[in-house]
């Protein structure tokens, strides 16, 4: 069964057919074709499909796994992916400091630690060095060894302040 | 004279910049030149801002519009047993169903060392999720439920989920035909049995060892099933065009291999398929070879031109493509009262599962590498790839050598605790130096394996431990654990977990361990470059390795910039296309920078040279006069300058008007020469490998006496790389390596029942995430030069993750005097253990 939904992705307006029981995740990479949202298990754990979502009479905009989202649940909501954090060709800071401290190797989780680093960061400007291993906890690496990922956060935070 | 010519040369280059003017006088004209060298910087990753926009393409991200088939496996349900019949009618009738294909489509044999299985199951099933048959369909949903329909029935056999087991003559033997199979000359399959390899290595002489040994100690050690875990699972698409060509795009270490492994069982030419890939998300081995590739390709061949996608689930991942192998390890070690190893006799049983792709040579890596990174004059290894009823075991990061050594490490330690003798001195007393001959018989070269344990040492804040000698095995005293708690170690305690400082329940330890790894592969592995120069003076380079995050594109684009003299901004690298990329064996076995680095430096030098002939001609100078420096030839004689821009593509005028030069394409291979055969009987040759990568990693834990939980505080790393063309990169390889070892210490086992996978989820099968991660690293590189890798690189991908485990172990007696020889070290295992001696 189809639905109709109207949603906003970075930024613009989507009205869109999906399938009842395909996933935000399915829409935003096939229908959409913004494939910097990753597929990585489908079940909630890895977190590479994490996106911003602004439910619609939220106030602010949360992490969520888009694998975890029925299509039809995104009717009336905005939605960031990683596509959405550099405005024109300028990066988001945390971008930059991904690429500054090495933080990204394969770079298949990257997409959505940054999102869910983005999202720890607009509601809290300044975390301690364990808030950010927890904001993180829900999106694996196989490759970095979380430990520049984690300095990475800490230099977009401060940006300018030596990252110890 | 020279003036005039001068002059001339100016009007005659008639597209000369007037920047090339207006520099001029700023280039160095001194032989002696102070270029900046690229090598030993730490540009960043060139993907870089592809990988943190979302903009990277990987293959599941390829666009193939609504002709796209979606494929699916119908796996084995069991783990051993006869296919007494299969139906497919049912679901060929399906409608959207497009491909419905068996085992008796395609019923040859494949495999990379020894050729032992199909594509699909044909008469017999080996493991849980075994693929029997293939469905491609126009929606994945309709691809699952033509799965439900095909109908297969097996009788059941028994089956061999131990590898001791399975190399005892009671065992079911997993593949009677086993001596029909073809294979390489250097593995030895033992027809009538489950051994798939046994790789032996006898030198010197054992009883004269024993007797010289003060201290005989024999232990045996076990390690599980892992997985890889890229983040990205498998996934390729195929597709066959109108002349029968294949193009398979596919998330690979190795599209070479593919392209060989996959022409050769569906027995079509090599230039009839063509194997893409573009960014990999992982695959530290999993990766390498062929696992379900050759599927997508069968299902195209039969899908009318469609292209057909199979991705792998998260749970198909877990079991069905590879795994790393499980293993059983006898050591046997004889040390003199002062520390001096007189002998060992070792025997790993490797758990290789139902099929061998790697699994042959990883026992055979662990055979040649079977003493640890130790001169060991007298020693005796067995190293046995046996079949059992498990998933197939692939390589993966370390190639065994975690495995192995997470036994022999912990055994010198135990052995050096009992004779009262400090670990460290112990191991900088045996470790293998210059000169001396390694367990085949070859001299080691030029290494920096003491220098990485002292640092490694002394980076922890290792004391020599006034260990009292342990009365016997039974003992558990802990050297270390005075002062615990008490801020004793110094700065240590002071950073504490998590402001912690050290509980009551909380003890800390200090462990460490050596290695030693060579790339593992046959003797003649081969790599080829082609660097091309642009109309704007830039340069393409074609490799046929694969970056899957490693920085093998920063690495070789550093070196095409170095050796052409150019910016590493002006250097572009691509991605594999068999059809366009040069021939490249495989990305494994850490190979690239020193393997194919050579061969793009190569390129990158012949480049240069075509480029400096041409000058040289046309100027009228000798080619000794001239250099590239930052885009711009450049005569050290003359002081004449011409961008690289307006000579590389049109050439250059004669003062006579004619022209000489044109396209440069420069081009480079590699392939070592020296690796010898080894005596099948005693493993000996003068060169059993091309190099070893030494290191040691040294680790700080504490662990909850209470609940048996332990915490990694800090990891050191300290890796003998040769030279590192990108030390930041280098460092990263040497972080991440060691939390993923972490992860394979602490978490990680794949629970088999009965050949069963239990756990093929992240749930049940938990991996480190940020939260585990140690609160500090520190990555030393060493760099003790290799004779043949480019500017004395050595390969350091694999390393970083060999010794953390029994680094680990060791920390964890360390500190509470309970040594676990299992993995993983859970807390479960460690407060059972702390039980037991209390």
């Amino acid at each position: 069964m189809n639905h109709t939904i109207h949603f906003t992705v970075n930024g613009e307006p989507y009205t869109l057919a999906v399938a009842s029981h395909h996933t935000l995740l399915r829409v935003l990479r096939e229908q959409l074709v913004l494939t910097g949202t990753k597929n990585g298990c489908e079940a909630g754990e890895c977190g590479a499909c994490a996106v911003l979502i602004r439910w619609p009479d939220a106030e602010r905009f949360e992490p969520v796994n888009s694998c975890l989202v029925l299509a039809p649940e995104a009717d009336g909501a905005e939605i960031i992916t990683v596509e959405g954090l550099a405005q024109d060709s300028r990066l988001d800071p945390l971008q930059e400091a991904f690429l500054a401290t090495g933080a990204t190797q394969c770079g298949f989780c990257t997409p959505g630690i940054l999102i869910n680093a983005r999202a720890l960061l607009d509601r809290n400007p300044d975390p301690t060095e364990g808030e950010i291993r927890e904001a993180l906890v829900g999106n694996l690496c196989r490759c970095t060894g979380y430990i520049r990922i984690i300095d990475a956060v800490k230099q977009a935070a401060r940006p300018g302040k030596e990252v110890a | 004279m020279m003036k005039q010519e001068s002059v001339i040369r100016r009007q005659e280059a008639g597209v000369r910049s007037q920047a090339t003017d207006t520099r001029s006088t700023d280039l160095p004209v001194s032989r002696s030149t102070n270029k900046h060298s690229l090598i030993g910087a730490s540009p960043q990753r060139i993907e870089g801002r592809a990988k943190v926009t979302g903009a990277a393409t990987y293959v599941d991200d390829m666009q193939f519009g609504p002709n796209l088939l979606y494929g699916a496996l119908k796996r084995s349900p069991i783990p051993h047993g006869i296919i007494k019949r299969m139906d497919v009618s049912k679901a060929r009738a399906l409608p959207g169903v497009r491909v419905v294909i068996t085992g008796q489509d395609f019923p040859g044999y494949t495999g990379l060392y020894l050729k032992d299985r199909r594509i699909f199951a044909l008469d017999r099933v080996r493991f849980v999720g075994e693929p029997v048959a293939a469905v491609a369909a126009d929606t994945p949903e309709i691809a699952e439920q033509a799965l439900e329909l095909i109908e297969v029935e097996y009788e059941p056999l028994p089956g061999v989920f131990d590898p001791e087991f399975g190399a005892s003559p009671e065992a079911p033997l997993v593949h009677p035909d086993l001596g029909h199979y073809e294979c390489v000359p250097f593995i030895f399959p033992q027809p009538g049995t489950n051994i798939s390899n046994w790789f032996k290595v006898r030198k010197g002489n054992l009883e004269q060892g024993w007797a010289e040994a003060d201290l005989i100690y024999e232990h045996k050690y076990r390690v599980p099933h892992v997985q890889h875990v890229p983040i990205e699972t498998h996934v390729c698409v195929a597709q066959q065009d109108v002349n029968g060509k294949i193009t398979l795009w596919s998330a690979s270490q190795s599209p070479f291999a593919q392209r060989n492994l996959i022409a050769k069982a569906l027995n079509i030419g090599h230039s009839q398929l063509r194997v893409i890939t573009p960014y990999v998300g992982g695959g530290f081995g999993s990766k390498a070879g062929v696992s379900m590739e050759g599927a997508a390709v069968a299902l195209a061949m039969h899908a009318k031109g469609r292209p057909v996608k199979l991705r792998m689930s998260r749970e198909e991942e877990f079991h069905t493509t590879f795994v790393r192998q499980g293993m059983v390890a006898h050591i046997k070690m004889g040390m003199t009262r002062d520390g001096r190893i007189t002998a060992m006799q070792n025997r790993f049983y490797w758990d290789g599962g139902a099929y061998t792709e790697y699994g042959v040579n990883i026992t055979r890596a662990a055979g040649y590498s079977g003493s640890g990174p130790y001169y060991v004059p007298n020693i005796h290894v067995d190293s046995f790839c046996v079949y059992t009823n498990h998933p197939v075991g692939g390589p993966m990061r370390g190639f065994g050598m975690a495995e192995m050594h997470f036994g022999i490490e912990q055994h010198i330690d135990q052995m050096a605790l009992q004779l009262g003798l400090d670990p460290v001195q112990v191991r900088l007393k045996n470790c293998l130096k210059e000169g001396q001959e390694t367990l085949t018989g070859m001299i080691m070269h030029p290494t920096g394996l003491s220098q990485c344990i002292q640092k490694a040492a002394e980076a922890i804040g290792w004391t020599s431990p006034p260990a009292p000698p342990l009365a016997g095995e039974g003992s558990r005293t802990s050297p270390s654990l005075a002062g615990k708690g008490a801020g004793g170690l110094g700065d240590f305690a002071e950073k504490g977990v998590k402001g912690s400082g050290a509980s009551r329940h909380k003890r800390r330890g200090k462990g460490l361990a050596a290695m030693w790894k060579a790339p593992a592969m046959p003797p003649n592995p081969g790599s080829s470059a082609v660097v091309r120069l642009n109309e704007d003076g830039t340069a393409t380079v074609s490799i046929g390795g694969v970056d899957l995050g490693q920085g093998a594109l920063t690495a070789m684009a550093q070196l095409a910039a170095e050796g052409l003299g150019i910016k590493i901004e002006d250097v572009r690298v691509n991605t594999v296309d068999t059809d366009y990329s040069p021939y490249e064996w495989q990305t494994v076995a850490s190979r690239l920078t020193w393997s194919m680095g050579n061969a793009v430096l190569m390129a990158a030098e012949d480049a240069k040279h075509k480029i400096l002939q041409t000058v040289a001609e046309a100027w009228g100078e000798d080619i000794n006069d001239l250099d590239i420096i930052d885009g711009q030839v450049v005569s050290y004689k003359s002081e004449e300058s011409v961008p690289l821009k307006d000579i590389v593509v049109y050439g250059m005028q004669r003062p006579d008007g004619t022209w000489v030069g044109g396209p440069v394409v420069g081009q480079g291979r590699f392939m070592p020469e020296y690796v010898t055969p080894l005596d099948p009987e005693t493993g000996q040759g003068p060169r059993a490998v091309v190099h070893f990568t030494t290191g040691c990693q040294a680790v700080e834990v504490e662990v909850d006496d209470e609940t048996g939980q332990v915490q990694v505080l800090k990891i050191v790393s300290a890796y003998d790389v040769g030279r590192a063309i990108n030390p930041e990169m280098v460092r990263t390889q040497m972080e991440g390596g060691a939390v993923q070892g972490m992860s394979t210490a602490l978490l990680e086992g794949l629970i088999l029942h009965e050949g069963t996978p239990k756990n093929p989820n992240f749930t049940d099968y938990r991996i480190a995430t940020a939260v585990d991660a140690p609160l500090e690293t520190e990555n030393i590189i060493v760099e003790v030069p290799q004779d043949d890798g480019p500017f004395g690189a050595r390969g350091i991908g694999e390393h970083p993750m060999v010794p953390t485990a029994p680094a680990i172990a060791n920390a964890v007696y360390n500190a509470v005097g309970v040594r676990i020889d299992s993995l993983p070290i859970t807390a479960e295992k460690v407060w059972q253990a702390l039980h037991r001696q209390a």
